[in-house]
């Protein structure tokens, strides 16, 4: 019988290898899986290529990820935050790589990494400085530059409902990049606030169907990031 | 953030305030609009649009249909805009992934979107994300699909920088944001429309002349016959 639902997050997380690429889903705080990253900060894999839009904020989740020297390279679209100076420090330093991606162009390689894609071709960043050594060609009348499908081994997501199947939906703004980063990653392991029978969610509402899904944690009052930044907490 | 004019034009009472400058761009936002405001001055325009027009706006993050702010005792941290900060749903929103979100921006489905600027070009290109400098950190967000993507980009700036410098140029000196993108320009001192031949002024703020508009700017301007 199939059941994704695992222990806890140690459990949900063991396998992180060194050199891993970690998928996180969230924009900002919303949709961040603060539990399972301060599990793979206990777990200890190091030398990661993490892909979110953001690098976190305050010294917990992402921020507290980064700052604790496991993450070797991140790929986001706007690394910089008001209230965080760690990758910025870090970056600065040299001791973090970036690949600077536009937000919706890191969303389509994502897509297309999990839609089976290897490249597509898309007119944003064509004539900037973003665009340069990569291939273009024209359709029509109008330049396209050509960008990678992106896919990870894991992926570190934050559900509001799931069953045992894997079926999940979201809260509002919390689903962001966690549909597509499902499809993409080798090994998707999501928080859920609610954990539901199979039929409890109707399939007609479901947003990511359970085979995208490998791992369930039931994580019923997870924190807010924004909560601990301003308690000014960190981890671990 | 400069609240008016004043700094930029000390020894001279004219042109538009932040608030009118907002409500100017408003006037050209049709009823029925799927619009983008990008972060700081134009989200002043969502007050400022006309009675009996419907404006429906879209947030990258995967929200079309955004509301005001919250009330305190109402926010969801889960429920924020592109700029981080906590909004609400208006009745008949949706929600949607960041795909799905950028495909409403690439694929050409939103009307408009305001953005700022620090510098524009001549041809109509648009500056807005790095100065380039050694050491910042880049960060480039959703900037470079909008302006791809969404049908009509409208840049709300000051005219020149705090120190006076001009932002209407022949050539952008920062990395560029995209191309011939910017159809409108709505700044203190001006509205402004590309054309093929070149920057056509379509209308002066109150107590700006040509020769004031040209002095603050660094490319030639169109004045179409009997503008000004």
């Amino acid at each position: 019988m199939i059941n994704k639902r695992v222990a806890d997050v140690h459990d949900a997380v063991k396998d992180i290898f060194d050199g891993a690429t970690v998928m996180v889903g969230g924009f900002g705080e919303a949709g961040s899986p603060i539990e399972l990253l301060h599990a793979l900060i206990d777990h200890g894999a190091r030398d990661l290529t993490v892909v979110n839009n953001n690098t976190g904020s305050g010294h917990v989740g992402l921020a507290a990820l980064i700052e604790n020297k496991q993450v070797r390279k991140m790929i986001c679209s706007f690394p910089r935050t008001a209230n965080s100076t760690v990758f910025p420090d870090l970056y600065r330093a040299g001791e973090i790589e970036l690949e600077l991606v536009p937000q919706g162009t890191l969303a389509e390689r994502i897509r297309a990494g999990g839609a089976g894609i290897p490249a597509f071709y898309t007119a944003t960043s064509v004539n900037t400085p973003l665009a340069e050594g990569k291939e273009l060609r024209s359709f029509g009348d109008r330049q396209f530059v050509l960008e990678m499908g992106l896919t990870a081994d894991f992926a570190l997501l934050k559900s509001q409902q799931a069953d045992r199947h894997g079926n999940l939906t979201y809260n509002k703004t919390a689903r962001n990049f966690a549909p597509i980063m499902a499809m993409a990653a080798a090994t998707t392991i999501v928080q859920t606030s609610q954990y539901l029978e199979a039929g409890q969610i109707d399939p007609e509402h479901v947003i990511t169907p359970g085979l995208f899904v490998n791992r369930i944690v039931y994580i019923p009052s997870p924190a807010h990031e924004s909560e601990l930044v301003a308690a000014n907490r960190s981890y671990p | 953030m400069m609240e008016n004019n004043t700094a930029q034009h000390p020894s001279k009472q004219i042109g538009w305030t932040r608030e009118q400058m907002a409500k100017r761009a408003a006037q050209d936002i049709p009823d029925g609009a799927y619009v983008n405001l990008g972060i700081g001055m134009p989200e002043l325009i969502v007050k400022h649009i006309p009675e009996g027009r419907e404006v429906i706006y879209h947030t990258e993050n995967g929200l079309l249909g955004m509301g005001d702010s919250p009330a305190p005792s109402e926010i969801d941290p889960e429920l924020i805009n592109a700029g981080k900060k906590p909004v609400t749903a208006i009745a008949g929103a949706a929600y949607f992934h960041h795909a799905d979100s950028f495909a409403m921006i690439r694929g050409g489905h939103i009307d408009i979107c305001v953005l700022g600027a620090m510098q524009v070009s001549q041809s109509g290109d648009l500056a807005n994300w790095s100065t380039g400098e050694a050491g910042a950190i880049p960060a480039v967000g959703g900037a470079m699909d909008l302006v791809a993507g969404v049908k009509r980009i409208f840049v709300l700036t000051q005219h020149t920088t705090k120190q006076g410098q001009a932002k209407i140029v022949h050539q952008c000196s920062y990395p560029l944001t995209g191309q011939g993108v910017v159809a409108r320009i709505y700044t203190d001192l001006a509205v402004i429309k590309k054309t093929g031949d070149g920057l056509e002024v379509v209308e002066l703020a109150p107590g700006v002349s040509p020769q004031y508009l040209i002095e603050h700017t660094e490319c030639e301007l169109i004045f179409p016959k009997g503008s000004a």
